[in-house]
């Protein structure tokens, strides 16, 4: 059993932590007992800056502050409000509003956590220290949630398409999925609109073809003699295939064409140039490929195939940077764990838990488990989910989905339509503390 | 890893716990929870968190310390012995369900009963 992450350095600040935490083994029933003290008042027992007010940001921010006791926590979000990507291609269907995806930092407050609208602009890992529009903010340890960039390199014409509004993403919710809408509403009848889909790994996998069935849904009552045309640049649906290409059979056969092997190479107006035909969209929505966000590249962190952050999955450290821990679609995803908002939520439990043990010279847990759900509306009420179960295998050192564990649904269902919208209730409480 | 090889996972409960006192099984072992604290302290200082962190890979459906809205069941407050009998029937199929006898099957029994113990012993949130 790992009693102490030998790549974690004994944790700084009061020499009676650094005095605790070195002579754990020996006098831990004294360990323990201070450290209840701890919990109950008195000096924090260190400060954490959590930057990203996501999934995996806000639930760290709010389990640190629900299992740390006295932990200095505080939140950078660069934006006012949290809104969320899930659930939200359902505004796109015209079936939910934005104000039903998106939630305040309120409830963060009243748990204690320094919520500050601002933007990172460097992390000083030897300084212990980050930089913001809103001043720097000291650290014992940090944690960067930032989710995904895109990169649009090597496509081209689309920074330029998206720079001018003219082509969305709508792969971060807010503006972009109002705008994105907007197109939808003002495109005539007998319109094509096309989706881009990137290679994976991308941010939530089955996403792009819940768009679909949303657009489409959308289309079949209001514009029918309209077309969904998806571009996948992968060999097949990525996620949940069977489902969606029955839902696709079922509800929205006629509206919706699949391509697989469908590269971008450039975009041009609301054309997507592929590698043997151009498509003339009267909407086009490209997905671009996918990175980890800004703010771990320039935190010189980003040590995965140039894109994403690789980390311990014991604590969720970086494994470049020692008091830097990663959360969520920036890492470098362990096998079988895809990068969505269920699974960001669960790793910041496992980091909340590995900071605290940390910060007061406890061991950390050895086996950690996380669980991801992905439930995805095929029309309105009806949806599939997949799920998977993940234990930590301290031989690899890496989450290992359990052999026979998770699935997907039977079939689309109304009762998981149900369950849908109650787990968005239930994470976004769970992770934003109201 | 097999959970109930390493330690009685008993002995994990914080003695401050405030879960109901049911029958004279756990006043015998809430008695020896300190020996097994002096034998093993550090084992007994990852272990007392085990429930805790199993458990909140609950609360994205189920709520924050099982404290559910919506169609989900709330785990807060429910008797462990229910639970672990619920969470048996979805493993074997014997209860029928959209998705729990996929994510049931992802625990060891001895994780299962962490679980239970835990929200066994939470409080269900005023409404």
């Amino acid at each position: 059993m790992t009693l102490h992450n030998p790549n974690t350095p004994a944790p700084r600040g009061t020499s009676r932590r650094r005095i605790l935490g070195a002579g754990a083994a020996g006098i831990a029933v004294g360990t323990l007992g201070l450290a209840g003290c701890a919990s109950m008042g008195g000096a924090p027992i260190g400060r954490v800056v959590v930057v990203g007010g996501g999934y995996g940001g806000a639930t760290v921010a709010r389990y640190l502050r629900l299992w740390g006791g006295n932990v200095d926590v505080t939140l950078i979000e660069r934006n006012d409000t949290f809104v969320s990507c899930p659930i939200s291609n359902l505004v796109l269907g015209g079936h939910k509003q934005i104000a039903d995806v998106t939630r305040g930092y309120d409830g963060l407050r009243m748990a204690g956590v320094k919520v500050v609208k601002a933007e990172v602009t460097a992390v000083d890992a030897a300084g212990k220290k980050v930089r913001t529009s809103a001043g720097e903010f000291a650290y014992d340890r940090l944690v960067l949630s930032p989710g995904v960039d895109f990169m649009t390199e090597g496509v081209a014409g689309l920074q330029a398409a998206l720079d001018s509004g003219r082509v969305q993403h709508a792969w971060k919710a807010g503006p972009q999925t109002l705008a994105l809408r907007r197109q939808l509403e003002a495109m005539p009848d007998g319109g094509v609109y096309a989706m881009c889909i990137p290679l994976a790994p991308y941010r939530c996998p089955p996403g792009p073809y819940e768009r679909a069935c949303m657009v489409a849904s959308y289309f079949k009552t209001a514009k029918p003699r309209s077309k969904v045309l998806v571009l996948d640049a992968n060999p097949d649906i990525t996620s949940k295939a069977g489902l969606f290409r029955k839902a696709w059979a079922d509800h929205y056969a006629g509206i919706i064409e699949y391509k697989a092997n469908a590269v971008l190479r450039e975009v041009a107006g609301t054309t997507a140039k592929l590698e043997f035909e151009d498509v003339k969209a009267d909407v086009l929505n490209v997905i671009p490929n996918q990175r980890a966000g800004d703010i771990a590249r320039s935190a010189g962190i980003v040590n995965a195939n140039n894109r994403w952050v690789g980390v311990n999955w014991l604590t969720t450290e970086s494994t470049a940077a020692k008091g830097i821990h990663v959360l969520g679609d920036s890492t470098l995803s362990a096998p079988g764990m895809p990068k969505s908002g269920h699974m960001a939520n669960q790793q910041a439990k496992v980091a909340a838990a590995a900071i605290i043990a940390l910060l007061r010279g406890e061991p950390v847990n050895a086996t950690p488990v996380v669980v991801n759900t992905c439930y995805s509306f095929v029309t309105a009420r009806d949806v599939v989910h997949v799920a998977s179960v993940h234990q930590f295998d301290a031989k690899d050192a890496t989450f290992k989905t359990v052999p026979g564990s998770g699935g997907v649904s039977a079939a689309a269902n109304q009762i998981e339509g149900r369950y849908a919208l109650s787990w968005a209730d239930n994470i976004w409480a769970d992770a934003l503390a109201g | 890893m097999n959970l109930a090889d390493r330690r009685p996972r008993r002995a994990s409960r914080p003695a401050g716990s405030t879960r109901g006192l049911r029958g004279l099984r756990g006043y015998v072992l809430l008695a020896a929870a300190p020996l097994l604290a002096m034998a093993a302290p550090a084992a007994l200082a990852q272990d007392a968190n085990l429930g805790r962190n199993l458990a909140a890979t609950c609360a994205n459906c189920h709520g924050t310390n099982g404290n559910a809205r919506g169609d989900m069941k709330p785990l807060a407050g429910m008797a462990a012995d229910k639970m672990l009998a619920m969470l048996a029937d979805f493993k074997s199929g014997n209860q029928p369900a959209t998705i729990m006898h996929q994510i049931a099957k992802g625990y060891s029994d001895a994780q299962a009963k962490a679980v239970a113990d835990y929200f066994a012993a939470q409080k269900p949130a005023a409404k």
